[in-house]
């Protein structure tokens, strides 16, 4: 016996012709099955040497003043597909500001920048596997891909897990966004199932009072399972 | 399995907003002893270069048994912005499959970019190590005329493993 990690494919398509900067970025080639060797199962285990301080999770206080929008609570238990938390993991966001508008200097569509914006945070998750982040809300933002299209808000994620098979970066979005339909980025998900995973649950019990509304984002990583390693596959 | 995965998004053309370390590209400080580095140029299907991708690579120790504190885990990217990236780190020593054969050294690589929904996974060999390549039991899985694409190749400091995402010379990306 051995340990594979599970190899669900909720993963969206490397050639997904919508999102047209698929085109020359995805391999024609067919992909090599990769048995899950020690390199696999193992990984950078970097999650507090990568947190400075409480400012790294809270992107409303990286400032001198505060940013403009609506402050909020993202937190959310990082988990495998057993159900077990991942303790320690680095969570690493990074989003636009309330406007839609991105500190970058490639993002040059006519919304304001926020001086007191970065956009950036990172967190360590805690025994129950649980992350948390203080931040504004990020307003929808156009993109180039076809004649007037718009990207739903949303809030990148990366997560490291704990071992290279269970890398993830994703994206975030929220309840109800009416730009969903329109987007080749969410949509390149093709079961509606998993797109549904994508997507933070507004929850009363995360509102703090006068301070911030609250967001409930789990994320789940391939877990390990174990099979013998004769199996076919 | 009780749940299921959270998909995969591309990391979109704003991920140095959130991804860069200032020592990211460093898995051991450039002086230290056996510091090699591996220099990678990412192009794409049309062989232009992709400037706005990132690099991750994680291996094994040098000595597999021994606990150095090494970290085994470098990130390359970012600003740079010509399509070319390197990492600075130490030659990997040989790790056993799961049945117990060895491998030959090598490294995991995940490539991340705009226009890419997943990441796409890598391994670079060392083309100085034939013989522990020759019976590396992953190479072999890799077609016989397509295994090149997985050799670095010694230069003056280090090596070169360039990334070719589509089209004459496309690297082999693996399933994992
Ligand atoms: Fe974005």
């Amino acid at each position: 016996m051995t340990t594979e990690y599970v190899r669900e494919d909720a993963d969206p398509p490397l050639d997904y012709p919508p999102y047209r900067s698929t085109a020359l970025r995805h391999p024609k080639e067919p992909l090599v099955y990769l048995p899950h060797t020690v390199t696999e199962i193992t990984g950078p285990q970097l999650g507090p040497a990568r947190v400075r301080g409480e400012l790294d999770s809270d992107l409303t206080r990286q400032h001198e003043g505060e940013p403009i929008g609506e402050r909020m609570t993202v937190t959310g238990r990082v988990l495998d597909t057993e159900g077990r938390p991942l303790r320690g993991t680095l969570v690493e966001i990074w989003q636009a500001n309330s406007a839609g508008r991105y500190r970058h200097r490639s993002d040059r569509w006519p919304a304001p920048l926020d001086p007191n914006f970065s956009g950036a945070g990172r967190a360590v998750t805690d025994d129950d596997g649980r992350y948390s982040f203080t931040t504004i809300k990020p307003g929808p933002y156009p993109w180039g891909n076809h004649h007037n299209a718009w990207r739903p808000a949303h809030i990148h994620f990366s997560l490291m897990g704990q071992a290279f098979a269970q890398r993830l970066v994703t994206q975030m979005y929220f309840p109800g966004d009416p730009l969903f339909p329109f987007d080749p980025i969410f949509n390149s998900v093709r079961d509606p199932k998993a797109r549904e995973r994508m997507i933070a649950a507004f929850t009363m019990d995360g509102t703090q009072p006068n301070w911030a509304t609250g967001y409930e984002f789990d994320i789940c990583l391939r877990g390990p399972e174990a099979t013998p390693f004769e199996e076919a596959h | 399995m009780s749940f299921h995965t959270t998909p995969s998004q591309t990391v979109g053309p704003f991920l140095s907003i959130g991804l860069p370390w200032p020592e990211g590209e460093f898995a051991v400080p450039p002086d230290s002893p056996g510091a090699i580095r591996i220099a990678m140029t990412v192009s794409d299907g049309a062989g232009e270069p992709v400037p706005d991708a990132m690099i991750e690579t994680w291996q094994a120790d040098p000595e597999p048994s021994e606990t150095s504190g090494f970290r085994g885990f470098a990130r390359s990217g970012f600003e740079a912005g010509d399509g070319n990236y390197e990492v600075v780190t130490l030659k990997p020593g040989a790790v056993p499959m799961p049945d117990g054969r060895m491998q030959a050294p090598h490294v995991d690589v995940s490539v991340f970019a705009r226009g890419m929904l997943n990441r796409c996974v890598t391994r670079i060999y060392f083309a100085d190590e034939d013989e522990a390549n020759a019976s590396d039991p992953v190479l072999a899985s890799v077609p016989a005329d397509r295994r090149e694409t997985l050799l670095a190749q010694p230069t003056d400091d280090g090596y070169r493993f360039d990334i070719r995402l589509q089209g004459p010379g496309e690297t082999v990306f693996f399933a994992i």
